[in-house]
């Protein structure tokens, strides 16, 4: 199959169209790395130099000719009405130019917004807020969820009740399951709140360039997201509004939209008749752009001997603060009997938002702990245990691999067997997500005269590599150096593309890009032998140069080759194909863990982490990316938690300080081991890796100690509470 | 933050002069750590700041003639990096190097380290108005009280952060308080009160009184020290429990030995109990254990707390063995 696009040659000093056949998009394939310079590579990020000497210019360096600043007044009442906002004190302090009212109703959790200021300074604009009258009629709160559940607790939304139950779901008859189980375990498990805790805060700079355009510098995940909402919002023609986001700093699912600080942001800049940059401080980021809901699972499950599992039924809840909860259960494994009910708990808390494999890192935590309790149970290894009930091929493949690099030979299967007070132990973990892409990318490519060579498509790097691959699809096409090719993103004047979230953009852009550049090859190989007199198929694109394989000798170099293009030189467009990407991955983990049974620490020492994503674009960006995603897995393990007060409705621990992100000290030797498919279909790495960590350090530490923490993170306080519980070391 | 007046002393008499009367009226800055915390939180709202870095020659580390002398503008890096101190005053150098961060060792210093408020999450919370800052009730008595007081608590329930503080009295140092009518020196170990006595502060400085300088004696021969610190995060974190020991030696045998608890108390907490079971022991495990023991006897707990017991007994028994070199 081929398809047919006109091209311009110039023939005998006149333009001439002219038709020629193109490989048609499905037909595309990635290539085998073994032919390739980068692609299946290590390649260096292309904009690490400008990260590392801070000339990477963030939202936060955005920096305007009389730019002002915004900042937002928050409710520090968990449940209130509001009686009367008073702003005139706000607006007469000098220096202020805008205030707004945002809610003027009810607030439903300490942090919740109620006005924003723009002043001439950041400290101008903080006195301006305080200086805002707010008259509260303070309602009763909730923010535990326990008490939330209670029948007479405060109600988070008017009427409604504070329990929502799902759809309960079910397989097989269960009961007659237990009966015919040889082990049946019982246990609750717990996962908490946590906050995505972005470094770059969430926020925008809004400029009106005049009252019916407006440019928006926003640290967003979806520059196409962001436009819409403020197109819509200020009901401007969509080509009124411009949105860029060149680099970011983290995201993790909480920043799609504009957001209420985006839209005030742009409200500021309206009503002040200047540019506004409005970033919210740490404790805001930490309070209300992003949390992941808690999972608490109260599971009874059954096993027969042979290691099949055959009963599971799970009564859980979880809360998202004003959202809903939820995670998805059994996870990977099939019991034969099922019953599944969650029920989503309201708090006085700030609404759970998308965070990197959204219910999963929850899911797979509690999961695989229940199937090493399960194991253990009826005798068997829980590797094997897992082998017999999880289906997926791949990841069968993954627990070996997995096992014989981390020495899984070496686990003791007597959990606690260690001597002195210093324990080691073993522990696995699973995940599964998609991974692919969606329809919709358009990437544009354009050759100059003078050699340049640029690709852009209007999606966004959110540190994940994005323009690194998109440069190294191009530089493989063309046999140039990446550092030839300028990779365009982060800007709504580029062709659309989606957000970038779920680990799709790898598999959305990659197959635009690709689309795009092999297009291009076609027509600039097509003009540059008409001017050579050869046929195209005599020219091959290596080194930098374009060479004539009957007669290398004849070659052009890439700049001489250009010059051959006519003034228009060459614009290909790309837009995304089905066939060069697909979904649905797998990975496994493996941690070794220290504890110390007299200080309750945990101590990871090791953590082997197997994945598969297709057809690997970046090498190193994958494996980047499977770091971070272990990081983070193990705040979830071991140290991070939204701690609520229920005396004074408020988070107590709104800051780096006291919410603890893992340091590098934290962070153990992390092996990746990636199941390369080089035929395969591009997929997206980012959320799998984050999934396993928190269940296999989970099992690690009981199969040290011999006590079971239920309830993550896995502290200090919960080993030694366990550990004296069970009468143990205290 | 409220807007105030920096004030530049050149000496110390001129400094307390500025000071005043009010602690609400004037704060003293130093490498401020700690007190632009406060003042970005809210927690204190002075009109004045009297800038200590503006006196000369409070930086000095001085080792020579007996006792160890040091600025309150030394650095904790200063003291950290100090070979001599590592050598005589271990515990010292091994606090000074697990506080914070790099950065903040790096611009935090000796008199602010001492001098440094609580990091109670009730106390730093400008819209809960707790005991601490005059309000009627410690909300960490029926709140979350993780990180709260198992000795010496009441009716706040604090804990000291200072990491100095306990190696600093485990050495027996002395402070020179200065003020405009003049000077006095107090062993370390009087410096700080519980809240019993005052809840609203946690030392004995009156307003207008500055720590100038800690003075560490010669140790005896035969001491040797260290200092042992559990955190739930190996970097920038805060004690859950510490502790400094300070042993005299005689081969084996402890004739004499000072431990202080940190992250423990709303003081540095002296276990003399802990002390007196070593005097005189071969040191040991066992011997530390029962030293241990003794120091967490009187310990009570709070509904969260309660595994910090245990942790504490470990990190005594741990950093008995560890100055002993056992």
């Amino acid at each position: 199959m081929a398809k047919k696009v006109k091209i311009i040659v110039n023939e005998a000093g006149h333009p001439v169209e002219k038709e020629i056949e193109v490989q048609d998009d499905v037909n595309l394939a990635w290539g085998s790395p073994k032919d390739l310079k980068y692609l299946g590579h290590r390649i260096t990020r292309i904009d690490g130099p400008e990260k590392v000497t801070g000339r990477a210019r963030y939202t936060y360096d955005i920096n305007l000719p009389g730019l002002l600043y915004g900042r937002i007044l928050r409710s520090p009442h968990a449940h209130a009405r509001i009686r009367g906002i008073d702003t005139s004190p706000a607006s007469a302090l000098p220096g202020v130019k805008a205030v707004l009212v945002l809610n003027d109703r009810t607030v439903r959790y300490a942090g919740d917004e109620i006005a924003a200021v723009a002043a001439i300074s950041p400290e101008t604009a903080e006195d301006a807020i305080r200086l805002i009258k707010v008259d509260y009629e303070v309602m009763p709160h909730v923010v535990e969820e326990a008490a939330a559940m209670q029948p007479d607790a405060p109600k988070v939304h008017g009427e409604r009740p504070n329990v929502n139950p799902g759809n309960p779901e079910a397989q097989g008859d269960i009961e007659a399951a237990f009966q015919e189980a040889d082990g049946v375990v019982e246990g609750t498990y717990y996962v908490p709140v946590r906050a995505h805790s972005c470094l770059e805060s969430h926020g925008a700079v809004a400029r009106w360039d005049d009252d019916q355009h407006l440019t928006v510098w926003c640290s967003t995940q979806g520059i196409f997201s962001v436009h819409e909402e403020l197109y819509r919002y200020f009901n401007l023609p969509a080509g009124n509004v411009r949105v860029i986001c060149h680099h970011m700093g983290g995201g993790f699912g909480s920043k799609f939209g504009a957001g209420v600080e985006g839209v005030a942001c742009a409200r500021l800049a309206r009503e002040a008749k200047a540019p506004v940059k409005l970033m919210l401080t740490r404790e805001e980021e930490q309070l209300s752009a992003g949390n992941a809901p808690s999972a608490m699972a109260k599971i009874r499950a059954a096993a027969k001997k042979d290691g099949t599992m055959v009963a599971f039924d799970l009564e859980g809840s979880g809360t998202g603060g004003l959202g809903g909860a939820g995670v998805p259960m059994p996870y990977i494994y099939q019991p034969q009997t099922f019953r599944v009910r969650q029920s989503d708990v309201y708090i006085n808390a700030s609404e759970a938002r998308a965070f990197r494999a959204p219910g999963h890192p929850q899911a797979s935590a509690i999961m695989e702990q229940l199937m090493d309790d399960l194991a253990e149970k009826i005798g068997i290894d829980p590797m094997e245990f897992r082998k017999k009930n999880d289906p997926n091929p791949v990841r069968q493949k993954e627990y070996d691999l997995g096992a014989e690099r981390i020495g899984w030979s070496r686990r003791s299967p007597t959990p606690g067997a260690g001597s002195g007070p210093v324990k080691r132990g073993m522990g696995l973990g699973s995940s599964t997500w998609g991974g692919g892409g969606g329809p919709g990318t358009k990437a544009t490519l354009k050759i100059s005269r003078d050699g340049s060579i640029e690709i852009s498509t209007g999606s966004q790097d959110l540190g994940t590599g994005t323009r690194t691959f998109m440069a190294a699809i191009v530089a493989d096409e063309f046999g140039l150096p990446i550092g030839a090719v300028t990779a365009l993103l982060g800007d709504t004047k580029y062709g659309y593309s989606g957000g970038s979230g779920g680990s799709t953009t790898a598999a959305s852009v990659s197959p635009a890009i690709k689309t795009a550049a092999s297009d291009a090859r076609a027509r600039f190989l097509a003009i540059v032998a008409s001017a050579m007199k050869v046929k195209p198929e005599s020219l091959e694109l290596t080194g930098g140069k374009v060479v004539l394989k009957s007669n290398p000798a004849k070659s052009l170099s890439w700049k001489e080759a250009c010059a051959r293009l006519g003034m228009d030189g060459i614009t290909a467009n790309g837009e995304w194909v089905e066939s060069l990407q697909g979904s649905g991955v797998a990975g496994c983990q493996f941690a070794e863990v220290e504890v110390d049974t007299r200080t309750g620490r945990v101590n990871v020492l090791r953590l082997v982490a197997v994945h598969d994503c297709g057809y690997i674009l970046n090498r190193t960006g994958v494996e980047s990316q499977i770091n971070g995603g272990v990081i983070m897995g193990i705040g979830i393990a071991l140290t991070e938690e939204r701690i609520m007060d229920n005396q004074t409705g408020r988070q107590v621990n709104p800051n780096l300080e006291e919410y603890k992100l893992p340091g590098p000290k934290e962070i153990p030797a992390i092996e990746v081991i990636l199941l390369d498919n080089p035929t395969g279909k591009v997929s997206g790495i980012a959320e799998s890796p984050i999934i396993p960590t928190a269940g296999a350090i989970a099992n690690a530490v009981y199969n040290a100690i011999g006590v079971r923490v239920r309830e993550l993170p896995i502290t200090p306080r919960k080993v030694l509470d366990a550990l004296a519980k069970k009468g143990g070391s205290a | 933050m409220k807007h105030f007046e920096m004030a530049r002393p050149t000496d110390l008499k001129e400094a307390s002069s500025l000071l005043g009367k009010d602690l609400g009226e004037a704060r003293l800055l130093a490498g401020g750590m700690d007190l632009l915390g406060e003042l970005k939180d809210h927690i204190i709202e002075p009109n004045r700041l009297v800038n200590l870095k503006s006196v000369r020659n409070l930086d000095y580390i001085d080792p020579k003639g007996g006792n160890l002398r040091l600025g309150a503008l030394v650095t904790l890096t200063e003291i950290a990096g100090h070979a001599d101190i590592r050598k005589r005053y271990t515990a010292l150098a091994e606090a000074a190097e697990v506080v914070g961060s790099p950065q903040i060792r790096n611009i935090g210093t000796l008199g602010g380290n001492l001098c440094q408020r609580p990091r109670c999450w009730y106390y730093r919370d400008e819209h809960v108005h707790c005991l601490k800052k005059g309000g009627n009730h410690c909300f960490a008595v029926n709140g979350q009280n993780q990180y709260h007081a198992i000795l010496g608590g009441g009716p706040c329930f604090i804990v000291h952060p200072s990491d100095l503080a306990p190696a600093l009295i485990a050495l027996d140092a002395q402070v020179k308080i200065v003020s405009a009518a003049g000077s006095r020196d107090v062993p370390l170990e009087k410096f700080f009160i519980l809240p019993a006595e005052d809840p609203h502060r946690e030392n004995i400085l009156q307003p207008g009184e500055i720590v100038s300088e800690v003075s560490v004696p010669e140790p005896e021969a035969g001491v040797k020290s260290a200092y042992l610190k559990q955190r739930e995060k190996e970097s920038f974190d805060w004690s859950l429990s510490a502790c400094a020991a300070a042993l005299e030696m005689d081969g084996r045998a402890c004739r004499n030995a000072r431990l202080v608890l940190g992250g423990v108390a709303p003081a540095p907490w002296r276990a003399a109990e802990a002390e007196k079971a070593l005097q005189g022991k071969t040191i040991d495990e066992a011997a530390a254990l029962q030293a241990a023991e003794a120091a967490v006897r009187d310990a009570t707990s709070l509904e969260h707390n309660g595994y910090k017991v245990p942790l504490t007994k470990a990190v005594v028994q741990m950093a008995i063995l560890k100055a002993a070199g056992a």
